[in-house]
């Protein structure tokens, strides 16, 4: 088939084969989870259990809260011990909601039940997927049943991307997955195309993994999907260089994807979406890539909750030497502050770095506008010009040359001469804008408050005086009737309506 | 002669009748530089600039009656904002009328609240929830950090307290690696 090569990109060290070469391995179950809420882009699941509940695997203890949300579920049997803010895999190094399970060690299941997605309502189906817990498995986390529903978008799907490519280094959870469940893989897919109905569905995998596109050949078989091995160039993973060189089309910047028809799903969500619909099995694991300066790198399925100094002492624990952990690949992964920390859904990979996968701290030097920054951007963005303008903190400029197309691959800061941190001041801007935005709201909430305020008070200070006007010649009226009692006794007898024409001239004198 | 008079007079009136007809046509409600001015201001409606409210120092600063250093929760920026608006020189912000702050929240202590609803009547934006003799309390997400609740409390229940930040609020901070200047690199050569 033919492809159409996206602008910039990288040929990257591989660093595969460290952790490929095994199958992957289930973790040993640990005593204690903590399983953070908020795992998902999107609003922070509200918790439906407390401590000393008993919870069974595959139980429910995180509700959606909010269109963009996703369920969280224990991921084993087990006893609540505290609903509290832990320590979470953040660039922060903050606390968050957490829930606390001691394991029994049963694996009690709740009932199951497999879901026949054929003769299922499209929203019926979506709601399935919501409230298995499905979000996108590649690192971004997007709740998937978000992502399933087109209403509004396009007519008709014309492409459904499944990405595998998997084009970080060091990271093989996805080219494990292909290799080993390639079958579990292509009945997501029947499912999402049932629900999306696309006119074809591609799927991407980049070259240097034969053995993963030979397997979903294989499973693809007789199916109609269409297997595109796509040269190996960092960042062809990123959805919308992944839709460029499979469609040759491109998202308009303030659009997304569905508005030119196509919709991408990562191959572990897909498999995900399987086991959530066929078994009737929540997203309570995913597969994490261990690697880099530990003894034994390899592919854990691993429930989420669990620690990763425990996963790392399960990979025979640190090399010597370990500078940084980062979780996700070298370029777009962050580092984090400490080993104790849960694994979430965002997990794909724990890199344990040493001196050779770090680029050796050096000074920064001023930028010298080679522009090998441009020559490699993958979303044909001026990254010289969105640094000097988020440096300068002139973030409208900023936002003229696109920042917010900018997709943080890294590439930029992976060849700049002057070892400028150029993402950091990406995000830096991109971070001030949204605060900024944020208070602009806020102040626009504030500002109609205070408006509705005043003219209430205004309102019910004429309508005191309404009031007081009112009641005033009513009072004159009462004092002149008593002065003259007969009289209005012998009119009230004569017409019963008169005893309120006097009211009546009230109202129309005021 | 006759004939110049006439034909100016006619020309005058014409455009007299355009004029008059375009302010009719055209009215501006209101000042516009007065809705610029408070869309710049921080709508905390805390007075702490002399006037009763952000709309009413806008009206103000435009009538040229007061300055734009006046208001201490915009900070500086909100100074450097206003001062590019009106194409005049920034300065500090006036110690009279406050100093900068970081944003606060009023809290309530609840065990002791005893339901007077004078923090109710002072709020600007609204944000106090209660009722006569019956617990009140902050709506978070509305209150604005102005302070008036604070004098009215007879029993002192009411605290401002420093926003926490958290997760959701985190974010990037500005890179810290120094560009390196020429001296500091002739420093590092010696």
């Amino acid at each position: 088939m033919q492809l159409f090569p996206f602008h910039g990109g990288l040929k990257t060290v591989r660093h595969k084969t460290e952790s490929n070469q095994q199958a992957i391995r289930c973790a040993a179950l640990p005593q204690q989870l903590h399983v953070p809420l908020r795992q998902h882009v999107g609003a922070i699941a509200k918790p439906l259990v407390q401590p000393g509940d008993p919870v069974l695997k595959g139980q429910i203890i995180g509700q959606p809260d909010g269109y963009v949300s996703a369920a969280i579920h224990a991921p084993t049997s087990g006893i609540v011990t505290a609903v509290d803010k832990r320590p979470v895999p953040h660039p922060s190094g903050m606390t968050d909601w957490c829930v606390s399970i001691e394991v029994d060690g049963q694996e009690r299941w709740i009932e199951r039940r497999p879901v026949d997605y054929q003769h299922l309502h499209p929203s019926d189906l979506r709601n399935a997927v919501r409230s298995a817990g499905v979000v996108g498995l590649g690192g971004a986390v997007f709740p998937s049943a978000v992502k399933m529903n087109l209403s509004g978008h396009c007519e008709r799907l014309e492409h459904l991307i499944i990405n595998g490519a998997e084009c970080e280094p060091w990271m093989t959870c996805d080219d494990r997955l292909m290799r080993e469940r390639a079958s579990g893989i292509v009945a997501g897919i029947h499912i999402l195309a049932h629900l999306l109905v696309p006119r074809e569905v591609l799927i991407g995998i980049e070259d240097d993994k034969p053995e993963a596109i030979a397997a979903m050949v294989a499973a693809c078989a007789g199916t109609g999907y269409e297997v595109c091995p796509v040269p190996t160039r960092y960042p062809s993973g990123g959805v919308k260089q992944l839709t460029k060189l499979l469609t040759n089309k491109e998202a308009p910047v303030d659009g997304r994807s569905t508005d030119i028809g196509v919709q991408c799903f990562n191959v572990a969500t897909a498999y995900t979406i399987h086991r959530a619909i066929d078994y009737g099995e929540p997203v309570i694991s995913r597969i994490v890539t261990i690697t880099g300066h530990v003894k034994q790198p390899n592919n854990l399925e691993v429930l989420l909750g669990a620690s990763f100094a425990e996963l790392i002492a399960e990979c025979g624990g640190y090399q010597d030497g370990v500078q940084r952990l980062i979780m996700g690949g070298p370029l777009m992964g962050f580092a984090l502050h400490d080993d104790q920390v849960p694994v979430t859904k965002a997990t794909n990979c724990i890199l344990a770095a040493g001196p050779e996968e770090l680029t050796p701290e050096q000074p920064v030097m001023p930028c010298i506008r080679c522009g090998a920054c441009m020559d490699v951007c993958p979303a044909d963005l001026l990254p010289q010009q969105l640094y000097w303008h988020a440096r300068a903190k002139e973030f409208d400029k900023a936002q003229a040359y696109h920042l917010f197309s900018c997709i943080e691959c890294g590439c930029c800061s992976y060849v700049c001469p002057s070892r400028i941190p150029l993402v950091q001041y990406y995000r830096y801007a991109k971070n001030e804008i949204w605060a900024q935005e944020k208070e602009k709201q806020r102040a626009e909430l504030a500002r109609q408050r205070h408006q509705a305020r005043l003219e209430r008070l205004e309102r019910e200070k004429q309508e005191r005086e309404a009031k007081l006007r009112q009641k005033a010649p009513a009072r004159a009226e009462a004092s002149v009737e008593k002065s003259a009692p007969t009289a209005s006794v012998t009119n009230a007898n004569a017409t019963p309506l008169t005893a309120e024409s006097p009211t009546e001239t009230v109202v129309r004198n005021a | 002669m006759f004939v110049a008079a006439i034909a100016l007079g006619l020309l005058a009136g014409a455009s007299g009748l355009l004029l008059g007809f375009a302010a009719v046509r055209f009215k501006v409600e209101g000042d516009p530089i007065v809705e610029k001015i408070d869309a710049l201001l921080p709508q905390t409606q805390c007075g702490q600039c002399g006037f009763a409210g952000c709309r009413p120092y806008a009206e103000a600063i435009a009538a040229g009656e007061a300055d734009i250093n006046q208001c201490p929760p915009g900070g500086e920026n909100g100074v450097v904002a206003l001062a590019e608006l009106l194409g005049r020189d920034p300065k500090p912000l006036n110690p009279e009328n406050g100093t900068e702050k970081p944003k606060m929240l009023a809290v309530i202590d609840e065990q002791n609240c005893i339901g007077c609803t004078l923090c109710i009547q002072a709020c600007p934006v609204d944000a106090i929830l209660g009722a006569a003799k019956h617990m009140h309390t902050v709506i978070a997400k509305e209150c604005t950090g102005c302070e008036l609740c604070l004098p009215p409390c007879p029993v002192d229940c009411i605290q401002m307290q420093p926003v926490t930040p958290s997760i959701s609020t985190w974010k990037w901070t500005y890179p810290v690696a120094e560009v390196k200047t020429q001296s500091a690199a002739a420093e590092a050569a010696v």
